[in-house]
């Protein structure tokens, strides 16, 4: 028999199912997608001949990689490192201390109606800033220093961990918290052990994974004067130290993975 | 159960007490710890500027409202080379990600000795190097503009799409490419029909989460010189234009808003 015959037999030939089913919507999406992308490249300027030129400069940075030089600024850079893991310990404790009554306040089944308005609220505007335009203007309103990033870290942290908690007390099991009011709890006593235990893996679980956030954030907060190692990357990268930048790049990859990997052992251990 | 007995009378208790000793400890250290912190950044802040800060705060609210809405005719150009960044930096990254995701991924590496700690160390240093940190770098080497903002944008979101993607991966159901390798397919037709369609839902919810992520990173970018609306922000921040600053900040939070808003939509179509 041959393949005609059976497609003849079985009507159409098999076709993979396309992603989007409708086709007027499929059609309508790849065209505005490559219309999209002939604007997009009609507009963008590249001058290949500063790329081309700038390629020996990103060989020789790649280079410093292989040497990296943590000796002759090691007092710039160990400055640096300190205040921003001053700043990430500092601004996690407050973010993290803040953060606890928002999210109960944020969380629907545990607040009344204006109580979550208002955290709801609070939580929004926090995630809607990025962490370095509240920067910029913590550190025209408080002038230079680790204290504009500690509080821009503390104030970006309510948002991340408010919300995500709120969530994580909304989808709690309802029938422990019943249990413990059944006993005659007040309400202090109802959220310590009808709540508290519930969400407690997942909130010490975010709260290592914020730190890890803070950390990285703060390594660019120094690029508007809030304090961190990210002033002395710039001017290593102004000064074009490679080696020194590659360094600096280093320690904080490094200090990165093994936050990763603690968090890790102690995220799998609460959990 | 830990319980405490005083006059012959049993009282539950939630700890025993070397548990209660070794947690008593722990939370000491840790308010010792922030207290140090919290003395550094003290000492590196000049505490006359802070008792002013209300004084400035107030003062910078009266210049910047209301904000010069005249100004926005000359944000068009900077909100479009923006939208290019964001966008052509995820299309980049996604190109990138996918290789490096399905090298990482245990059940399709293809060597899970060498080639997946390589990729995995891929994963972990484009991660957790901010996107502005890339542009200062590649504005170093390529010279500023927005293929430096989108190169930066790319490289930073490799890690983070990579790391998702290869997670969904490891997840897949692997009945279905047993059954599409015993039709007799090659090595790239269980890949195209077993593994492909398992993961392209959440290849796309990926790839429209790292858009909106990316379009918050890329307003900002321009700080640096790495184009887009950034750079009027700066420009205006230096010459304190206050009104001008407003403005921009406004656009910048209608188009996180509206970024998220897309962003959520299409997720919520896929899943």
């Amino acid at each position: 028999m041959s393949a005609v015959a059976l497609e003849d037999m079985v009507g159409r030939r098999w076709r993979k199912p396309a992603f989007v089913k409708n086709p007027v919507l499929r059609w309508t999406l790849i065209l505005g997608f490559i219309a999209y992308l002939i604007a997009a490249f009609m507009t963008i300027e590249v001058d290949w001949g500063r790329v081309y030129d700038g390629l020996d400069r990103g060989w020789a940075f790649v280079l410093a990689f292989t040497s990296p030089d943590f000796t002759s600024r090691w007092s710039d850079i160990w400055s640096g490192l300190l205040e921003s893991i001053v700043m990430t310990v500092a601004a996690s404790v407050v973010g993290i201390l803040i953060s606890i009554p928002i999210g109960l306040g944020a969380a629907r089944n545990v607040a009344p109606l204006p109580v979550y308005v208002i955290c709801r609220g609070i939580v929004a505007i926090s995630r809607a800033l990025q962490e370095i335009i509240v920067a910029i203007l913590l550190v025209a309103i408080f002038g230079f220093g680790p204290l504009a990033g500690f509080l821009t870290l503390s104030f970006a942290t309510i948002g991340f961990l408010s919300k995500l908690l709120a969530e994580d007390i909304e989808a709690m099991d309802k029938v422990q918290a019943e249990a413990i009011r059944a006993s005659g709890a007040r309400w202090t006593q109802w959220i310590n052990y009808g709540v508290q235990p519930q969400v407690m893996p997942r909130l010490v679980g975010l709260s290592i994974y914020r730190i890890d956030i803070n950390f990285r954030e703060s390594a660019i907060l120094g690029l508007v004067g809030a304090g961190g190692i990210g002033a002395t990357l710039n001017t290593a990268f102004d000064r074009y130290e490679y080696d020194t930048a590659a360094a600096i790049l280093l320690l904080i990859i490094g200090i990165v993975m093994a936050l990763e990997y603690l968090s890790g052992i102690i995220r799998a251990r609460v959990q | 159960m830990p319980v405490l007995k005083r006059d012959d009378t049993q009282i539950w208790r939630r700890r025993t007490t070397r548990e209660s000793l070794t947690h008593w400890f722990g939370w000491l250290l840790g308010v010792a710890v922030f207290a140090y912190c919290w003395q550094i950044i003290s000492a590196s802040t000049t505490w006359f500027f802070v008792w002013d800060a209300p004084r400035i705060a107030n003062d910078i609210w009266t210049r910047a409202t209301p904000p010069r809405w005249e100004y926005i005719t000359q944000l068009g150009r900077p909100i479009w080379d923006t939208l290019n960044i964001a966008t052509l930096g995820t299309i980049i990254a996604l190109f990138l990600a996918v290789p490096v995701a399905f090298l990482a991924a245990r059940n399709t590496t293809p060597s899970p000795l060498f080639i997946r700690p390589i990729a995995l160390l891929i994963i972990v240093s484009t991660r957790s190097i901010n996107s502005l940190i890339w542009a200062l770098l590649l504005i170093a080497i390529i010279g500023p503009g927005v293929f430096a903002g989108v190169i930066a944008i790319a490289i930073r979101s490799i890690g983070f799409c990579a790391k998702l993607l290869y997670e969904a991966i490891e997840e897949i159901d692997h009945s279905q490419v047993e059954a599409i390798t015993a039709t007799g397919g090659s090595r790239w037709q269980v890949m195209a029909y077993g593994i492909v369609p398992q993961i392209l839902p959440a290849f796309a919810g990926i790839a429209v989460f790292r858009w909106d992520i990316n379009i918050r990173e890329s307003t900002v970018l321009g700080l640096v010189g790495a184009g887009g609306i950034g750079l009027q922000l700066s420009a205006s921040l230096n010459v304190l234009a206050w009104p001008q600053v407003s403005l921009i900040l406004i656009v910048i939070l209608v188009a996180v808003v509206i970024s998220e808003w897309v962003s959520a939509k299409v997720r919520g179509a896929i899943i």
